[in-house]
């Protein structure tokens, strides 16, 4: 059974250690600027809402490169960008409609959510449970995905 | 089946693929009539700045791979199409049959009337063959005149620059990538470039090159002669499709396909920079030539020619993201509004960044946007979404930049009011 983020932003004080965890795993440092998942904050109403990607089927940024450099992870189902491949193109940015792959101007490659490989780093250090790492079919993740589906360019999405 | 696809671009590998995936039994042939292994030329770009080898450019990696789907790949050209007996004619006289065809020929450079354009040390930045020989002649200290600050123009402009050649940009338009940015922000690439070192004529024209020495001189239409060791022209391009026109196949500034990417011949598909295809915005039928609707169309057709008409194109909305020089710019949509729409404009000239939303009521039908990478696809997601902002539609007008937050609030249900 492939496991997924389940994230809860109700249980999200915005203690930003998510952030600090994926940054230190994947580029070495602590800082936030760098990770590949985001905390937005709601001023207004005082709310946090983590956010990063839902490795979704439909695979647009895998879709959309030019050069194979993103992949399904056989593992984990997550989509990996290859780094040695990654032209930085960037059209993988612009062609997920989530928002979640970025481009770092710094390696002149873009980055996105691999899921630590299977043991998700924002998961460990989440000090209030708001982000887990469960089972793909019990995360609520439908509503996302029905909205990806709007997205899809053909009424009836094929593979 | 026997499918042939003509083209050996993204939009003919990935439809191959596709085919092959939908009918494992299914006799799949692609023909193209480049040399090399199937590439994809948005990657020239990186070849020329060396960030990859040639090999790097090719759209898939494992060796093996086209056999290994049973996908024959055959190297040669379509000259014609017998459609009374659904027959390809190959340049070098083979024949083969279809059941289903797809045409992906995509396009080629636009050759403009400009004396001299065919002088030695004029190229195309199109082909992997063209990109070899501006290695050769772009050497650091080469004086480079680029024709066209199109989109493509652009690109070639950031690989140029890295090359640290003296470059010249000539542009007609009185901006830069005129048909993906406004006059205020196309403008602010232009003091970019021209901050890093890029001499940028816009409002001008080439009007002639001329042989001088060992080298080149282009005269412009402002008075100016350069001197040049190379002149790349990019003035735009036009698709491959005399063979298609030839054979009877309706075409316009494309070939003409319906909601199923079929052509006036019911057992012929077009797919690609070849294609003039459903915009999502617009509703209308034009060629996009972008990557990521070549790949679009590529899957909605194969799927049709494979299982009939199931998928629908809803068609693609029309999106660019370009690098000049460090300076990251993306547009999406309706970029430049709609008739009785609504609009909000960020402009922050000193820090170079930009960004600018259009909304029909409360809908985002379009973007553009200047020295933002974070997030940028949400952008893409509200408009192919037709997400409702409702009351985030002010908020964004007072702020454009909390547009993450609009789209967690409203496509994601994310916020208090809606949880
Ligand atoms: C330098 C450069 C940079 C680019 N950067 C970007 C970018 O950043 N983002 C983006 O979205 N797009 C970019 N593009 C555009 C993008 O490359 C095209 O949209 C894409 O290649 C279209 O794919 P296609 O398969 O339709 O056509 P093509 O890639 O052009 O492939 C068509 C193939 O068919 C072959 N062919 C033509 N006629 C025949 C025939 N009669 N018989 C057999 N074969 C034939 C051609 O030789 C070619 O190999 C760039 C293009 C260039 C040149
Ligand atoms: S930026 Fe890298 S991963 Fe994204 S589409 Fe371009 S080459 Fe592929």
């Amino acid at each position: 059974m492939q496991k997924s983020l389940h994230i809860d932003p109700g249980k999200c004080t915005g203690c930003l250690q998510c952030e600090m965890a994926c940054s230190l795993e994947n580029e070495g440092v602590f800082n936030p600027s760098k990770s590949r998942i985001k905390v937005f904050t709601f001023h207004e109403e005082g709310r946090f809402v983590p956010y990063t990607c839902t490795q979704c089927d439909e695979a647009w940024c895998m879709h959309a490169c030019p050069v194979d450099a993103i992949v399904i992870n056989a593992v984990t189902g997550s989509k990996d960008v290859k780094a040695d491949l990654c032209v930085g193109c960037k059209v993988c940015t612009i062609a997920c409609p989530f928002g979640t792959v970025n481009y770092n101007a710094d390696s002149g490659k873009v980055v996105k959510c691999d899921l630590c490989g299977g043991d998700p780093k924002c998961v460990s250090s989440c000090p209030t449970d708001a982000i887990t790492y469960v089972d793909a079919n019990a995360t609520g993740l439908d509503k996302m995905r029905a909205w990806a589906a709007k997205t899809d360019n053909s009424v009836s999405a094929d593979a | 089946m026997l499918y042939v696809i003509v083209g050996a671009g993204p939009a003919g590998v990935v439809a191959a693929e596709q085919l092959r995936k939908l009918d494992p039994l299914g006799n799949v042939t692609l023909i193209g009539d480049e040399p090399e292994a199937p590439y994809s030329r948005m990657a020239i770009p990186y070849y020329l700045t060396d960030k990859i080898e040639e090999q790097g450019t090719h759209l898939r990696k494992q060796s093996g791979h086209y056999d290994a789907h049973t996908i024959d790949v055959v190297q040669d050209r379509v000259v014609s199409i017998d459609t009374s007996i659904n027959e390809v004619h190959l340049a070098s006289g083979d024949k083969r049959r279809y059941d289903k065809l797809l045409l992906a020929t995509g396009s080629s450079p636009a050759v403009p009337p400009i004396p001299g354009i065919e002088l030695a040390g004029v190229h195309n930045c199109w082909t992997l063959e063209d990109a070899r020989a501006i290695v050769k002649l772009a050497k650091p200290g080469a004086s480079v005149v680029l024709m066209g600050a199109g989109f493509i123009g652009c690109i070639v402009l950031e690989a140029l620059a890295l090359r640290d050649v003296k470059l010249t940009v000539v542009e007609m338009e009185n901006r830069m990538v005129p048909r993906m940015m406004n006059e205020t922000s196309g403008n602010m690439i232009k003091r970019w470039c021209e901050e890093k070192g890029v001499a940028v004529h816009t409002s001008t024209r080439a009007e002639s090159i001329e042989q001088s020495g060992s080298g080149l001189v282009v005269k412009l239409s402002n008075g100016e002669n350069v001197a040049a060791d190379l002149v790349i022209s990019a003035t735009g391009v036009k698709p491959n499709m005399q063979f298609a026109a030839d054979s009877g196949i309706e075409t316009d500034q494309g070939i003409l396909v319906n909601h199923f990417l079929q052509t006036s011949d019911e057992d012929i598909y077009a797919a690609g920079d070849v294609c003039q295809g459903k915009d999502f915005s617009t509703g209308e039928f034009t060629v996009q030539a972008i990557q990521p609707t070549a790949v679009e169309h590529a899957r909605v057709a194969a799927s049709n020619m494979a299982r009939g008409h199931h998928s629908e194109h809803a068609g693609n909305v029309n999106m660019n993201v370009l690098d000049t020089i460090g300076l990251v710019s993306a547009s999406f949509g309706s970029w430049m509004g709609t008739e009785g729409g609504d609009s909000v404009e960020l402009v922050n000239e000193p820090a170079f960044k930009y960004l600018s939303l259009q909304f029909e009521d409360d809908v985002l039908i379009g973007a553009s946007s200047l020295g933002l990478t974070q997030h940028v696809g949400v952008l893409r997601g509200l408009i192919q979404s037709r997400t409702r902002l409702g009351d985030w539609k002010e908020k964004l007008k007072e702020d454009p930049l909390r547009i993450m937050e609009a789209y967690l609030a409203c496509a994601q249900g994310q916020s208090t009011s809606m949880t």
